[in-house]
């Protein structure tokens, strides 16, 4: 499996966001790093379908599921860990409960995810994306807001979920040693 | 009110409270009163619901395609500002007088039911719709999980001032239309004979009605709101 991005670009309001992007992606897990606010996130946008770009050519994300953990958690604050994930999967996949607990929650707890601090809404986020059915994932600056051992921890299960799927990870450089592609561009979203 | 029905003739003009209740309590235990009550509420209720039916897929597509919205506003905005009356006349020409009420009804809960889910479903959180689309949840999770628990609140308010409007508008319609067997019959009939006591009473029922509806209905909505996203 490979996706194939070819000269792919996006203004907003005549400031260009992303200028004449390529890079292609096995499967494993592909860093982009960029300076905050540098279109890291565009890109991922775009390649969701999120969002049209102005120009490119995008391949091999046709009939591909995508799950994400975006640069906020976007989980539903009323409802507790279990609920969110019943939300987004509809069932709970077999295996959610060991997931939760090597990410530091628990299936069990009934409390409402506006009750969760920072790190564990950012934990349950990725648990929700790890656990979805995809073929190509998106991580925007997932281990934001974790300690370093969490986010090594949480480095760890997207390295293993990628061995025949393709990841996305946008960020600073997350130091897990995995192949990078530097961004350059106009300053943006 | 007081000083007027205390004259010897002015209950012809003005009923005092207690012959406006003696009255009423002659009419409840009559199988007539509640044949009354049965067919004008069928009518103004069946008028809420199916406005409010109309109201909440059109906001939907509204929402979703800004120019549904823009062609929709100028219907919307005349709804709003001609009064009732004429639409009475208007509905005349064309429905049989049975059928005024129920008409009339939708018409009035039509605005406030589509504008506010509209704003509802405008202010709902694009970000977690996207999130929901990324993850393919299906539209019916979308709607239970998502969109009901944040445009109840909005719908919740709409439906207030629409129970009320409802019963307002559909006893003037019948009043105008004089369907046989209904409130807004006995309310001309009464007004006719000058029969205070029974104009009173009537409007006694339809206020009771039109709270008792209200009450029961935002109960309804409540529970749902409690429900909805769980």
């Amino acid at each position: 499996m490979e996706l194939r991005v070819e000269g792919l670009c996006k203004a907003y309001g005549g400031m260009a966001v992303l200028q004449n992007v390529s890079f292609a992606a096995g499967n494993g897990v592909l860093e982009i790093t960029a300076p905050s606010g540098t279109g890291k996130t565009t890109l991922l946008r775009i390649l969701m379908g999120l969002e049209r770009p102005d120009s490119g050519r995008i391949t091999g994300t046709e009939g591909r599921r995508w799950a994400a953990v975006f640069q906020e958690d976007r989980l539903l604050e009323h409802l507790d860990a279990a609920g969110n994930l019943r939300f987004a999967l509809g069932t709970l996949p077999e295996g959610t409960g060991d997931l939760l607990a090597r990410l530091g929650l628990d299936l069990g707890d009934r409390k409402a995810v506006r009750n969760y601090s920072g790190g564990m809404k950012r934990r349950l986020a990725l648990a929700r994306a790890l656990l979805a059915e995809w073929d190509l994932l998106a991580l925007d600056e997932p281990f934001t807001g974790l300690d370093p051992e969490n986010a090594a921890r949480c480095r760890d299960l997207i390295a293993g979920a990628a061995s025949e799927r393709i990841v996305l990870l946008a960020g600073h450089g997350s130091g897990g040693g995995f192949p990078v592609f530097r961004l350059t561009g106009q300053k943006g979203s | 009110m007081a000083l007027a029905a205390a004259y010897p003739h002015g209950a012809l003009l003005l009923a005092s409270p207690v012959s406006a209740a003696a009255r009423l309590l002659e009419l409840l235990p009559s199988a007539a009163f509640w044949r009354t009550v049965l067919f004008s509420s069928a009518r103004i209720l069946g008028g809420f619901f199916l406005g409010c039916t109309l109201a909440v897929p059109l906001a939907a597509a509204g929402a979703a395609w800004p120019a549904a919205a823009d062609l929709l506003a100028p219907a919307v905005a005349a709804v709003k500002a001609v009064p009732v009356a004429s639409f009475v006349i208007l509905a005349l020409v064309w429905l049989d007088g049975r059928s005024l009420a129920l008409f009339i009804s939708a018409l009035m809960v039509f605005p406030p039911v589509y504008l506010n889910v509209l704003a509802g479903l405008r202010a709902a959180d694009r970000k977690l719709a996207e999130m929901a689309a990324v993850f393919h949840v299906p539209l019916g999770r979308r709607i239970w999980g998502l969109y009901l628990p944040q445009v109840l609140p909005y719908f919740r308010s709409a439906a207030a001032l629409g129970a009320g409007l409802c019963w307002k508008a559909g006893a003037a319609a019948e009043v105008i239309g004089i369907p046989a067997g209904s409130i807004g019959e006995r309310l001309y009939t009464a007004k006719i004979y000058l029969q205070t006591p029974d104009l009173f009473a009537w409007t006694a029922v339809i206020a009771g009605l039109s709270v008792l509806f209200e009450r029961v209905l935002l109960l309804a909505v409540d529970r749902l709101a409690e429900r909805a996203g769980r």
